[in-house]
């Protein structure tokens, strides 16, 4: 049967399952999804603050890749997990244009925080001046052209510092109905696809552009093999890596791997041990490339999910102790509480700054941060619960949030 | 459980490496820890110049942060203020500090007057201030990073030793300018050219941690920024002594 055949028999009727064995996927929602994508929500927030001793704990000093590698797989596995059932269940349309309604409500998050950020990069505009600054300070040139400067935040080509990370969603999840179809029909040639798109993206310099210069932040073309890794490892590609993980030799080389890339992470803060690092090593390794997804990352990234799959095991008992609430409930409402999160370190960033905080002040927002994202998920998560028990609530499909998270 | 130990060492020695980025506060003003100081870069033009002509040529190349605008703007920024401070460290040198500043000039766009600079001033050290309009509009850190490899081979086989001055910590437009892969753009291509990187970034950074200046202070008064700018220049200063070795020099034609 050829691909399009294959299309239009899954548009027109839904049984894709008679049309190609699907593998079967897991039906039971895996917590350590929501722990780490809710301890990553944690993670971002804290980085998104500069000015703040409590970064010192963050993945990102420790190793190459940071929290956004792990959001990302989380999320393209939990969009797989979510939309890839209602694919198998009731057809491409319904499947894409669920995928579809997803990009637009992540759209709407982005415009309302780029609204908040235009606040308050005009208060700073309206109320610091400094002349030791006055180069820095033409960064609020934007200011003067408004009609530009919207328009090109309203399709996304221009985006404020740490505004980058939905953009990039938006765009995946654009893109994300057919390889989903590609994903369930050809697992393998999906993921070849992808990889083979990630490597033309580093050969010739694919990216979208931005305003007012240069490229996106996060390169599509080359985060979507994250994106997509996630999605095939939740449609039946981490049964297949089960036997690879349990080895030893892929343990042992995982665990060298990170304590490697964690000997030159401190090189980097600490600048007497840069000697250490071999000039062909540093000429070999240098630059670590964030917005391309700098192989290096990626493989720490896959160092780490090896570890942590290795010594967290799905039916881990401390996952449903009240420890690991806070995080689990965060990461089962990832879309609300990353918004927040940019959100508060704004808002952190902004008490920092004009009450000049001290390490105490600056732990203390931190905490009070992670503390109003716990509580704003406990809150969403009551919501749902009470609109499900209302006798007026007609009978839905799977909740996509509890079902892992969409975000 | 070995991640766990590896997770444990990494706060012990983040916190040790902290420790001594941040040394503790001289009762002096505007004292820069030594750590960021340190360098093994040998500015040997300079030494040469400073020992066989008994004079020491200076070219200053940058863009809006390398100037003071204002009454006595020229006299108060750094440029100047190194001038001043160089000549009072080395008696009986002849010392000649020429400032070229273009606000709002990126790298590539700098590099591109950089012949008649090199031609005009003749200098030994040409201290290039550079990264600001580069993060300000957005130039890729990739075409960023070939404009300033570009420039230090310029300058170097001019013959003329280089000192690269990175950003000025801002924390008031810290959250929208974000300069942090500007500056390890500039950290590695210093150390793969062998230029001696000025990380006025960590400098002022330390200095608003310690208390030194607050900058993020809002004021139209000038004092503040001509102090800074005058802290800026006797740090750079010293760090030119030192990786020139002119201190010896110094003694030995005093004595």
């Amino acid at each position: 049967m050829s691909a399009r055949d294959m299309f239009a028999k899954t548009v027109f009727a839904k049984p894709l399952a008679v049309v190609s064995p699907l593998p079967a996927l897991a039906t039971e929602r895996d917590l350590r999804l929501d722990l780490f994508r809710g301890v990553a929500l944690w993670l971002i927030f804290l980085d998104h603050i500069p000015e703040n001793v409590v970064n010192w704990f963050t993945l990102r000093n420790y190793g190459f890749s940071d929290a956004t590698e792990i959001f990302i797989f989380i999320s393209g596995y939990t969009a797989a997990f979510v939309y890839g059932r209602a694919m198998r269940d009731r057809g491409i349309l319904i499947a894409s244009a669920r995928v579809l309604r997803r990009a637009w409500q992540i759209y709407v998050a982005h415009i309302f925080l780029f609204t908040i950020f235009m606040a308050e990069i005009a208060y700073v505009a309206a109320t610091f001046d400094n002349p030791l600054y006055a180069e820095e300070m033409n960064i609020l040139d934007f200011l003067r052209q408004p009609d530009v400067t919207i328009f090109q935040a309203l399709i996304l080509k221009f985006k404020p510092v740490n505004m980058d990370v939905l953009p990039l969603y938006i765009v995946l999840l654009l893109f994300f109905p057919p390889m989903l179809w590609l994903l369930l029909w050809q697992p393998a040639l999906a993921l070849a696809g992808s990889a083979l798109v990630y490597v033309l993206a580093w050969n010739f310099d694919w990216n979208l552009p931005a305003y007012p210069n240069g490229v996106w932040f996060f390169n599509p073309f080359a985060w979507q093999l994250l994106f997509v890794f996630g999605a095939w490892c939740a449609l039946g590609g981490a049964q297949r890596l089960a036997g690879v993980l349990r080895s030893r030799v892929v343990l042992g080389i995982a665990i060298a791997y990170l304590l490697f890339a964690f000997a030159v992470t401190l090189t980097w803060y600490y600048e007497p041990l840069d000697r250490f690092v071999p000039a062909w090593l540093s000429d070999w390794m240098y630059p670590i490339d964030k917005t391309n997804l700098d192989v290096l990352r990626f493989a720490h990234f896959l160092a780490l999910a090896a570890v942590t799959v290795r010594f967290v095991p799905r039916d881990w008992p401390a996952l449903n102790s009240p420890i690991l609430q806070p995080a689990i409930v965060c990461g089962q409402h990832s879309l609300e509480i990353f918004c927040l999160g940019v959100f508060l370190a704004f808002a952190g960033q902004f008490i920092i700054s004009e009450y000049s905080g001290g390490p105490l002040m600056q732990t203390a927002i931190s905490l009070l941060g992670i503390l109003i994202m716990v509580a704003t998920a406990s809150l969403i998560s009551w919501y749902k619960k009470i609109e499900g028990r209302s006798p007026t609530s007609r009978v839905k499909p799977p909740d996509a949030d509890l079902a892992g998270g969409e975000a | 459980m070995k991640l766990v130990i590896a997770i444990v060492a990494a706060f012990a020695l983040a916190g040790s490496a902290g420790g001594v980025a941040y040394a503790a506060p001289q009762p002096e003003e505007c004292d820069v820890p030594a750590s960021l100081l340190e360098t093994d870069t040998d500015l040997s033009r300079v030494l040469n110049e400073v020992k066989t002509k008994h004079r020491l040529d200076v070219s200053v190349i940058g863009s809006g942060s390398s100037a003071l605008t204002g009454p006595e703007g020229v006299h108060s920024a750094y440029p100047a203020r190194l001038e001043e401070a160089l000549k009072a460290r080395l008696t009986g040198i002849d010392v000649k500090v020429t400032p070229h500043v273009q606000s709002k000039a990126t790298t590539a766009a700098m590099v591109s007057g950089f012949g008649k600079i090199l031609a005009d001033d003749k200098p030994a050290l040409v201290i290039w201030q550079t990264g600001t309009a580069d993060a300000l509009s957005g130039v890729e850190p990739e075409d960023f990073r070939v404009s300033l490899d570009d420039g230090i081979e310029k300058i170097q086989s001019d013959g003329a030793d280089v000192v690269l001055m990175n950003m000025q910590y801002s924390p008031r437009t810290e959250s929208m300018l974000d300069v942090s892969a500007y500056a390890d753009v500039m950290r590695l291509v210093a150390q793969a050219r062998g230029a001696l990187l000025f990380d006025r970034l960590a400098i002022m950074h330390s200095w608003n941690d310690e208390g030194t200046f607050d900058l993020y202070t809002a004021t139209k008064k000038y004092d503040m920024a001509r102090r800074v700018h005058d802290c800026i220049a006797r740090a750079l200063a010293s760090q030119i002594i030192n990786a020139a070795h002119l201190d010896a020099v110094r003694m030995q034609t005093t004595r």
